[in-house]
């Protein structure tokens, strides 16, 4: 900062990125990643293809957002429209749970299962195959563009473009039946938005994954921001333990070794960041926490028979601790504390509530809405009538009559729109609408009187089930 | 990023001594895709209407506006039901209620004619906006020119009273308070049409029944039934065009009501007019 506070000194109002080429790394962590890597990409794209038999009428992919017919499926879970409470309670369960694992385990959401940061790792998985290691790549990057480059360099975006395209094409087969879908595409008859879906989707996995990397997480990601307020001194952070690494020198023997810490400057740690920062200067916001830098770190320790640690996982409050001399203590003594347990308890609680919801919502349901222009209508003989809006969920495979009724002692007679009949057949898996009409005798009490209370039942007709909405039924009012 | 800390710009602005201002640079990309804004925003200024002047707007060489495209989706619409459109003008309106297509249409564009021509005088809710006012409430069961469904449609196309349309239909009740009938005889029929449906009038009834059979049953019948053909009520049932109590029936007596509807041959099409004449007849009243 000394260099430049001069007024006159030019000022650069831009900073070209500075290109990250992450090293080669082997370890615990990085092994870990590999695996999360393979559970994440395989669930994200075999999901679509499992089946699940619901019977003739219904699809049979096991996890299907029908956006065209307004239905979720989750294997035996069928959610509509009604119950999107369920969708909003699984996205609170997310939420929390983001909570839960940032208070205890600062950012593994961020290095280890967040879709950046797995396609990135793949992407440069495929780099490191196609132009080497590190040190190739560093020289391919000053090289001038030879033949050599230009096949490497193309060779590298197809198969990233190819990487994109299956992640593109996996997104679209959740939204209609994959297999179905899968042949329609090859054969160009898939609908447009498919295409344009999977274009779209291509693109941003290769210019996120291949280009942007680590750009997305420090200037376009929100979450960073939102870790400053989730972490307090117990949470778990990758740190450098300076106090045992400083002086930092290159590793020599004899009485000079003395004068110096246990980081040989080697720069490991460096060179396989993902993020192109240094540990050893202390918590950035750039840190995801992979935790790739302890293994390089490790993996260097083991090598100059120093012992492993020097950059760990360590809460801030033990890194005072230990800088004042403490021994190293256990990280699930952090994991486990008041702020922990109440977002566990509160994940839990929406967990066991939604749970409940499900076993209990009902099979049949009926909507009501009375009709309010005009309130009722006065007959010929004098009998007055109400008219309601009436919807039947259907939520079974088959076509199914319902009857309505108002319950046997009942001063009211009913009929549903267009017939003198009490039944109304709704078609499988939709749900049936009507207009009802309800009609209190000329010169009864309910016909005189300005609002009876009243119940409508519907009863399934082949299950016998019944379910009821009260509403207001509104008389002469004289 | 970090490793570059130490070169760090300052603004050169210092406060409090020692207090410096990093002049931390903006990323490339960052710079460039501001000015693609800037760029953007003066072609999109160009391309479209913008810049606000005394009397409207700059129009942009695109030529777009709002207005033609509501006028295009209009268009649009109407392009896609003018064929089920075409099939309803030439459809018979009884077999309407039996092609689910063409009564899905008939029903949603009815109801949109209705509210546009017909809510004024019939109410958005079609029950003649208050009990009594003299606009036939159309979801109860009494019609006073027919209920069923080629009835409402010729009453729509050529209108009740009118002097536009000779094919209006057409019939005057007379005003018997213009020295054809006296005030005790006027008293004592609405007595006695009251007493048809339950009400009580201060009249004699008896005497009521004789001055109804020498000068209503023309119209109204022996029972007091009414007749749809020449538009005159059924005076015993619990509808009252023009109100049920003793004052409201005298005044229809004295003076003999005149209710007018306009014919809609000379607004709506053919097809309108059996659209409108279907929603209204599901309504909860046709016949």
């Amino acid at each position: 900062m000394s260099t430049s506070d001069t007024p006159e000194a030019p000022q650069k109002l831009y900073a070209a990125r500075e290109p990250v080429f992450p090293r080669r790394v082997r370890g615990h962590f990085r092994a870990l990643k590999w695996w999360i890597m393979a559970l994440t990409l395989g669930v994200y794209y075999l999901t679509p293809w499992i089946r699940w038999d619901r019977g003739p009428n219904l699809p049979d992919q096991a996890v299907l957002v029908d956006l065209a017919g307004r239905r979720f499926f989750f294997f035996w879970i069928e959610i509509w429209p009604h119950e999107f409470y369920f969708i909003a309670g699984l996205l609170i369960m997310a939420g929390l749970g983001l909570f839960l694992f940032t208070s205890a385990l600062g950012r593994v959401w961020c290095g280890y299962a967040c879709p950046q940061t797995v396609w990135t790792d793949l992407f440069i998985l495929t780099e490191r195959w196609i132009e080497g290691d590190r040190n190739a790549r560093v020289r391919l990057w000053k090289s001038k563009w030879d033949l050599k480059k230009w096949r490497l360099r193309l060779s590298k975006w197809f198969v990233w473009l190819l990487i994109g395209l299956a992640t593109g094409g996996a997104w679209v087969f959740y939204f209609v039946d994959a297999p179905t879908l899968a042949r329609d595409l090859v054969t160009l008859n898939a609908h447009p938005v498919a295409y344009s879906t999977m274009g779209i989707l291509t693109f941003t996995t290769f210019f996120f994954g291949g280009i942007a990397r680590e750009q997305i997480c420090i200037y376009a990601c929100p979450w960073p921001r939102i870790q400053a307020a989730m972490i307090d001194e117990d949470t778990l952070v990758v740190a450098y333990r300076d106090w045992r690494g400083e002086p930092r020198g290159k590793h020599r023997k004899g009485p000079e070794a003395e004068k110096l810490g246990d980081c040989i400057d080697c720069m490991a740690c460096v060179n396989v960041c993902p993020m192109g920062i240094d540990i050893r200067d202390g918590q950035q916001l750039e840190c995801i926490t992979c935790a790739l830098c302890i293994d390089a770190c490790n993996e260097m320790m083991d090598k100059v028979g120093k012992p492993r640690g020097l950059i760990d996982y360590m809460a801030l409050k033990d890194e005072t601790h230990e800088r004042a001399g403490g021994h190293k203590r256990p990280i699930m003594k952090h994991i486990l504390r008041p702020r922990t347990i109440m977002y566990t308890a509160l994940w839990a609680a929406v967990g066991v509530a939604l749970t409940v919801a499900l076993f209990i919502r009902p099979d049949l349901q009926i909507t009501v809405h009375p009709v309010r222009n005009p309130t009722f209508v006065t007959l010929s003989d004098g009998s007055v009538r109400n008219t309601y809006e009436v919807g039947i969920r259907n939520k079974h495979g088959e076509s199914r009559p319902f009857y309505f009724s108002l319950g046997v002692d009942s001063p009211f007679t009913v009929n549903v729109e267009g017939s003198i009949e009490t039944m109304l057949v709704v078609d499988p898996d939709t749900e049936g609408k009507t207009r009802l009409y309800v009609t209190a005798p000329a010169g009864s009490e309910v016909a005189r009187d300005d609002r009876t209370e009243i119940r409508i039942w519907v009863i399934d007709g082949v299950t016998g089930d019944r379910a009821s909405h009260d509403t207001v039924f509104n008389g002469r009012g004289q | 990023m970090s490793d570059n800390k130490d070169q760090v710009e300052t603004t050169g602005h210092v406060w409090d001594e020692d207090l410096k201002e990093f002049n931390n640079p903006l990323p490339r990309w960052w710079i460039w895709t501001f000015y693609a804004t800037i760029i953007w925003g003066i072609g999109y200024t160009i391309a479209y209407p913008a810049w606000p002047l005394i009397n409207g707007a700059t129009r942009g060489v695109l030529g777009y506006s709002t207005r033609t495209e509501v006028a295009d989706e209009i268009n649009r619409f109407e392009e896609m039901n003018a064929g089920v459109k075409a099939e309803l003008a030439a459809m018979d309106v009884t077999e309407i209620a039996s092609n689910e297509a063409v009564a899905n249409y008939a029903i949603q564009s009815g109801r949109a004619t209705f509210a546009t021509y017909c809510s004024q005088c019939h109410g958005s809710g079609a029950n003649g906006i208050e009990e009594g006012n003299g606009y036939p409430n159309l979801l109860d069961d009494e019609w006073l020119w027919g209920g069923d469904i080629e009835a409402i449609t010729y009453t729509v196309t050529h209108g009740i009273r009118n002097e536009e349309d000779p094919d209006a239909r057409y019939s005057q009740m007379p005003a018997f308070g213009d020295d054809y009938l006296s005030d005790d005889e006027i008293t004592n029929v609405v007595a006695y049409v009251m007493s048809l449906s339950g009400l009580e009038g201060s009249g004699d009834v008896a005497e009521g029944e004789t001055v109804f059979a020498d000068n209503c049953t023309a119209c109204h019948g022996e029972n007091a039934e009414g007749d749809p053909d020449q538009g005159a009520p059924n005076l015993s049932d619990a509808i009252w065009l023009h109100g049920s109590s003793e004052a409201a029936i005298e005044t229809s007596v004295r003076q003999g009501p005149f209710g007018v509807m306009p014919n809609w041959n000379s607004r709506l099409d053919e097809a309108e007019i059996k659209a409108v004449a279907a929603y209204v007849h599901q309504l909860g009243g046709g016949q």
